[in-house]
């Protein structure tokens, strides 16, 4: 009998060693004369554990983990393809604690399904909202969209809803959708996870996007440090189209809908919407002003619909099981559910989807198991590197949209960053505003040149004898990069640099009196 | 370079504008398809890339520059690019940079003096929760500690 293993071809498992894992399994099964049937599927993002291995079993799928293909022939000795006992076996993968406690909806096939299979995505649930969508009238599927409350997960958490009825809501001969797979954020990676491992529920959502909004072209703008999610995107783009769901006339509902990758060239603040337009129109990724608002007036010049990755691959689930269902999930107006990313100096690394509502403290020891270094947890930023650094006293703030926004922090694209004492908030600060001035795009003033003055200030607060009139220079200079700035490039790096200082005003050689004073 | 290779450049170059003249905003996936074939993108290109898209060459040559992805001159052998991003700084990736600068004898955006190896930073290759994360060519790695950097690069001498 023919025994099913699999193992993640996700490029955080390849990085590890996943392919190094299939190579010594064939060979060692081959050795053994026995039959097995290796599927590569898409990660589960408990990514400490990976490689992790999984076998299917009368049980169900048995995981073993963290493998390194040393370990291959030991795992064949001791009769793995049954699922047995191994000191790497991990039981069954369902039952890990790490994933039980998660509430999966966007994430419910991830390290389940074959990435460019079609028929495991339909085995699983695929296809069904835009099924539901085909049959409904345009107008619905907005009004369904503004029920779920689903905001843009990218980090401006703009109710989705609003940017899709206003594009319907506007006459002309070429509309656009775009997905912003420009995932530059240290500390994400549900994008690049979506992408490499469940491509088609993003192109459901885009099809439904499409089909809502009149919109017959799409792009996927996505970085070119994610190769391995270009080259499966164009894969199952190919793939969708020969099987009716993109094309000429989608799923005979008359209607077309193409799909295109663009691949990014190193820009992070081609991230930002306008800027993103400007690449994808072959130009410097420079940020317009706005208005006009890119729902009227965006790719081309034409009405376009930009959604995040996340926000896209939720739209099939909401119209598949309804708004109602998704709604359910969340607090207040952060409703349904977010994939948090945690990583940097944590245990436990990985993606975990909850509801909005539970705390830092639950996701950086109830899923992390603390710091990898197994030093204190110092400072944890959370929302990539335009989001604050949130201290210990905050970790039991839930984490929600607007809860975050009242202590000046960002929920944004969910990335959560570990860092623990052995972190130089001082240096972090800098490094913030390094990062903006390698990164600007040049356009605003604030941004170009307050990111450099940013870097000298934070040094002469290290040196300098005034240090009192440092801080306040550099609470100024925040204050017009905050308020002055054209996008959130300039206008966000002051939270890092801002909450470093009000919380760690040790690290910049302050009493805490000093830091706040001014 | 010899006038018969630099003769098949331009054949190619001109052959990639061709292929991309009239579809919509092709300057990026023009770069893109000259950089995977010859590993950067010429300032010679930088005329006939102009006229075949019918833009300016400041234009052109202001695309190239404003991207961190592309590069006017040509790589080392081996391009390895190390995360320096928060994620990764948070394990170790200075340290690991200050070595990486050491074992390859060149600075950022520097190839080294032997032609071996071109040292890029890059802010996120994605495997923040495997951190710190290094590419090299192709191949990624996560977890790379210093000694674990220090084999990989000793594994690319070796090979030479």
């Amino acid at each position: 009998m023919t025994i099913t293993v699999f193992v993640p071809c996700d490029s955080a498992a390849i990085a590890a060693g996943a392919d190094e894992v299939v190579d010594a399994i064939h060979k060692e099964a081959a050795a053994r004369g026995l039959a097995i049937d290796v599927q590569r599927n898409s990660s589960r993002g408990l990514f400490w554990l990976e490689p992790l291995v999984e076998v299917l079993t009368a049980q169900g799928r048995v995981a073993y983990g963290p493998l390194a293909f040393e370990d291959v022939p030991s795992l064949f000795d001791a009769n793995f393809l049954l699922g047995t006992k191994h000191p790497l076996c991990l039981g069954l993968t369902d039952a890990i604690p790490y994933l039980a406690k998660q509430q999966r909806l966007t994430f419910a096939r991830m390290g389940v399904t074959r990435p460019t299979s079609l028929d495991d995505y339909a085995a699983h649930g695929g296809w069904v909202g835009l099924k539901n969508a085909v049959a409904m009238q345009g107008d619905a599927v907005v009004q369904t969209l503004l029920d779920s409350g689903l905001r843009g997960r990218g980090g401006a958490a703009f109710p989705a809803g609003i940017k899709w009825r206003t594009v319907r809501a506007t006459t002309a001969a070429q509309k656009y959708v775009v997905c912003n797979a420009d995932e530059g954020d240290s500390g994400t990676f549900s994008d690049r996870m979506t992408m490499e491992g469940d491509p088609y529920m993003l192109i459901e959502g885009m099809v439904i996007a499409g089909l809502a909004v009149g919109a017959t072209q799409g792009y996927i703008y996505i970085r070119s440090e994610y190769p391995h999610a270009i080259s499966t995107m164009n894969t199952a783009i190919a793939l969708a189209e020969s099987a009716g769901y993109l094309g000429s006339n989608v799923l005979g509902s008359g209607q077309a809908f193409y799909l295109h990758v663009r691949k990014a060239a190193g820009s992070y603040v081609c991230g930002e919407e306008t800027a993103m337009l400007e690449s994808i129109e072959g130009k410097r990724g420079l940020v317009r002003a706005k208005p006009p608002l890119p729902a009227l007036e965006g790719l081309f010049g034409q009405p376009t619909v930009i959604n995040n990755v996340i926000t896209l691959a939720s739209v099939p689930i909401i119209m598949a099981k309804g708004a109602a269902f998704y709604k359910d999930f969340g607090v207040g107006r952060s409703t349904g559910t977010l994939p948090f990313q945690i990583s940097g100096n944590v245990l436990q690394g990985g993606l975990v989807e909850r509801a909005f509502g539970l705390t830092l403290r639950e996701l950086l020891f109830d899923f992390g198991g603390g710091s990898r270094s197994g030093s204190p947890i110092k400072a944890v930023q959370v929302g990539g590197p335009l989001g604050a650094y949130v201290p210990e006293s905050q970790w039991d703030v839930p984490l929600d949209y607007e809860a975050y926004a009242a202590m000046g922090a960002v929920v944004g694209h969910g990335g959560i960053v570990v860092h623990d004492e052995r972190a130089n908030m001082a240096k972090l600060a800098r490094y913030a505003m390094e990062f903006c001035a390698i990164e600007s795009c040049g356009k605003c003033t604030p941004c170009r040149i307050g990111s450099t003055r940013g870097m000298e200030t934070i040094d002469r607060i290290g040196t300098a004898s005034n240090k009192e009139q440092q801080v306040h220079l550099l609470r100024d200079l925040c204050d017009t990069m905050l308020n002055g700035s054209l996008c959130a490039m300039g206008g966000m790096t002051p939270y890092p640099v801002l909450s470093a200082l009000n919380h760690y005003p040790a690290d910049f050689g302050l009493a805490p009196a000093v830091a706040t004073a001014t | 370079m010899d006038s018969t290779q630099a003769f098949s450049q331009q054949a190619l170059i001109d052959q990639l504008v061709q292929h991309h003249a009239g579809e919509a905003g092709s300057l990026l996936p023009l770069l893109h398809d000259i950089q995977d074939e010859l590993g950067f993108i010429p300032a010679s290109s930088v005329a006939s890339i102009a006229e075949g898209l019918n833009l300016s060459r400041a234009e052109v040559h202001g695309v190239i520059t404003y991207y961190h992805h592309f590069r006017s001159t040509a790589p080392g052998k081996h391009v390895i690019q190390v995360c320096r991003a928060e994620a990764c700084q948070s394990c170790g990736s200075e340290e690991l940079w200050a070595l990486a600068e050491k074992l390859l004898g060149c600075k950022a955006h520097e190839n080294s003096a032997n032609g071996m190896y071109s040292l890029e930073p890059v802010y996120c290759l994605g495997l923040c929760a495997s951190s710190p994360a290094v590419q090299i060519g192709d191949k990624l790695h996560a977890r790379v500690n210093e000694a674990k950097f220090t084999r990989l690069v000793q594994a690319l001498e070796s090979a030479a």
